[in-house]
């Protein structure tokens, strides 16, 4: 392995790791759930990034063969965080919010930990097409 | 005929791709093996698909991905900015309501996705007609700013995805 592609990552690896380490602080030092949500989710993409990018830079200097494995693992995080993260809302929502600490949604129905949806479902079933 | 034999072309060639990247090396065999579930499994599944959205433009998915991780990248060093260096009493946390102009469930999906995943915002709940998406701001002076980014950067490329 060139010294080249060693310093590459390394340098992906320090990166991932300082984001990481960030994440995981702001846990810590942030007060309330909903702000301690935003660490993770954020900070963290970037420390599984470097991790993943590191690897794939690997791999090419070791093999000489482009390793696809790490998209794929960026992929099904890119499909997963975001539903982890709304879990996590929506369930302290339930728990410790009332509907009177949320702004209005400035339409007819509120926001739909509190209120039935409307008769016709028109989201779940999606628009209707010609 | 051919919309029989291939129901769901963006999922079998995502699927042929998936599986390739499992596999990890490209050979005809796996090709063909990829091809095999790409033409079965949506054929299988048509069934639960009853009002798939029409993809208007597909090469705006490119570009629509390039911007989201671009964002991403900026986020995570805007977030770790403040949980870092901002003190804690001075982090406003606000509560931004965004109507939306998107009808269909799988493009409120991805907005909702990519809200997530970019600078400092956590998308919450929808409204119960799905006209209006909660969003957490992690902290921000202006949250009509953040509203109409959000509105201009992402909604309105997505809408240009998913007419």
């Amino acid at each position: 392995m060139s010294m080249f592609s060693e310093i590459l990552i390394s340098f992906a690896l320090v990166v991932s790791g300082i984001f990481g380490f960030v994440g995981s602080y702001g846990l810590v030092k942030l007060k309330n759930t909903l702000q301690r949500l935003h660490a993770p989710t954020k900070a963290t993409t970037l420390g599984v990034g470097g991790v993943l990018i590191a690897s794939m830079i690997f791999f090419y200097a070791e093999t000489g063969h482009i390793s696809v494995h790490e998209l794929l693992i960026t992929l099904f995080l890119f499909l997963t965080a975001p539903i982890t993260a709304n879990f996590i809302a929506k369930t302290y929502m339930a728990q410790n919010l009332r509907k009177t600490d949320l702004p209005e949604s400035g339409g007819d129905y509120g926001w739909s930990i509190y209120d039935n949806a409307p008769e016709e479902r028109e989201i779940s079933e999606g628009t209707p097409r010609a | 005929m051919l919309t029989r034999l291939i129901p769901h072309p963006l999922l079998s060639l995502t699927l042929v791709l998936v599986w390739l990247g499992l596999v990890n090396t490209f050979t005809l065999g796996n090709l063909i093996l990829g091809t095999a579930f790409g033409l079965v499994i949506p054929m299988l599944t048509a069934a639960y698909w009853p009002n798939r959205p029409r993809i208007a433009r597909p090469l705006k998915i490119a570009e629509y991905m390039v911007i989201v991780l671009w964002d991403i990248v900026v986020a995570n060093v805007q977030v770790a900015m403040i949980i870092l260096f901002r003190r804690e009493p001075n982090i406003r946390s606000h509560w931004i309501p965004i109507p939306l102009e998107l009808t269909s469930a799988e493009a409120i999906t991805v907005l909702a996705g990519t809200i997530t995943m970019t600078p400092g915002t956590v998308s919450a709940t929808l409204s119960a007609d799905g006209r209006c998406i909660l969003v957490h701001c992690l902290h921000t002076d202006d949250p009509d700013a953040v509203r109409d980014e959000i509105k201009t950067r992402y909604e309105r490329r997505l809408l240009e995805i998913f007419p």
